[in-house]
């Protein structure tokens, strides 16, 4: 083991060593015309709404590099506990982190009450952490879950501000999916319209945003019980190739069909063998 | 938690410690052990939430003092520091790891994660100081 001559023993966290390091190389890079890796983000359409029996949470599935896409089918709605769900706009990571921190940190909360975490919990655990790190972790949330009080439905930005709501969008396809909320939304849905409200909002999110695409899902918490519906729905497919016509496979093949050459003549000649001599000689398998 | 007593804090400033210049026993820059100095480096935090997470406990310990003091009176945190001081003093040799649980129960940390427990967790790094520094730097021979 390599030994370093420090002083004092160093403690855990973020290390900010090679910040300047970073800024250096990054403004040299910049020099030479090349641009450093882009982290990778869920440009993104989520939304949620509260209806009569709880709440529908809705995300599409594309996660970008840049301008390419670096992942067709990601899972952006994040379990956070039995009954709280959150979806996940921003950089891919911080999202997936913080919701996986906040979540670990509520199983312990609910171990030492003893009790079904509540949404307002959980709400208040991210919004403590993303404004102490002052929006340097990059995660706009749509939390909601159905607790002992209800059904509750919160949007937090990555500076720590949240919003308490009966239905919010996030994202860069946020605009598109919220046009369709403030159309058709009205107080005490039933779950089969919620469902169909939040897969329009997400789908004109698809269909409008660039960093928005493939499929949908909806996740439908209610007292009780979750349903995780991946794939909701399947907006993008791609195209299918015809793989047989008449039986016969189209690509890569390359015989012609039968009748592509026209026959003339047709002359049959039987030849007759006899069996001279058989012999076998056993492979050397060694 | 967070959001109590912050007028409380106005009259405590945050000490502004790891950036000032690293005084060695005679005062000046010590070379030997804590490197080149340069100005910049001591004048302008590299990133800028370095200061505030590296103080981030002791600002967080000194406004929970600070409540506790305006809600029950000064025995409350005296007590509460004696506790700490003592939990403070349980550690291993100085090049080791320390778990410093008495510390984390008395804070309430022990039931709570963050990312001090996932990034750089000083238990599973790969180096490791040279003994023989860190303890006369603990034993102030240094």
């Amino acid at each position: 083991m390599a030994s370093v001559s420090v002083c004092q023993y160093h403690s855990g966290g973020f290390s900010f060593e090679n910040c300047k390091r970073n800024a250096l190389l990054e403004a040299d890079i910049n020099k030479l015309g090349f641009s450093s890796p882009a982290a990778r983000k869920t440009g993104t359409t989520i939304c949620g709404v509260v209806y009569k029996d709880g709440v529908v949470l809705g995300a599409d599935t594309r996660a970008t590099e840049g301008m390419v896409v670096a992942d067709k089918n990601c899972s952006k709605i994040h379990y956070i506990s039995p009954n709280i769900y959150c979806c996940g706009a921003g950089t891919a990571a911080d999202t997936e982190m913080t919701t996986q921190i906040i979540s670990s940190n509520l199983e312990l909360h609910s171990l030492s009450t003893g009790r079904l975490p509540r949404v307002t919990t959980a709400n208040r655990m991210l919004k403590q952490m993303l404004f102490r790190y002052q929006g340097y972790i990059g995660a706009a949330l749509v939390l909601g879950g159905v607790d002992c009080n209800g059904p509750h439905l919160y949007s937090i930005y990555p500076h720590g501000s949240t919003d308490k709501l009966p239905y919010v969008t996030m994202g860069s396809g946020s605009l598109a999916a919220m046009a369709v909320f403030e159309d058709r939304y009205r107080p005490n849905m039933e779950e089969e319209e919620a469902k169909r409200l939040v897969r329009d909002a997400i789908a004109a999110g698809i269909f409008n945003d660039l960093g928005s695409g493939s499929n949908i899902d909806l996740c439908v918490i209610t007292k009780g019980n979750v349903d995780y519906l991946r794939p909701h729905d399947m907006a993008n497919k791609k195209g299918v190739r015809e793989d047989k016509v008449y039986g016969r496979p189209v690509t890569g093949s390359y015989r012609y069909k039968h009748g592509t050459t026209g026959v003339l003549t047709k002359a049959v000649t039987p030849l007759n063998l006899e069996v001279v001599e058989e012999s076998v000689q056993t492979m050397d398998t060694s | 938690m967070n959001t109590r007593g912050l007028r409380s804090q106005l009259k405590d400033s945050v000490p502004v410690t790891g950036l000032c210049p690293q005084a060695g026993p005679y005062g000046v820059q010590d070379s030997l052990r804590r490197g080149f100095s340069s100005v910049k480096n001591e004048l302008l935090p590299s990133h800028p939430l370095e200061l505030s997470e590296k103080n981030f406990q002791l600002n967080q310990d000194k406004m929970n003092f600070n409540t506790l003091r305006n809600i029950q009176g000064l025995h409350a945190p005296l007590k509460l520091q004696m506790e700490y001081r003592a939990a403070r003093q349980i550690q291993r040799l100085p090049f080791l790891p320390s778990s410093n649980l008495a510390l984390d129960t008395l804070r309430g940390t022990d039931d709570s994660i963050g990312f001090q427990d996932i990034l750089n967790d000083p238990v599973l790094s790969e180096i490791m100081g040279d003994p023989h520094i860190m303890t006369e730097y603990k034993l102030g021979v240094l």
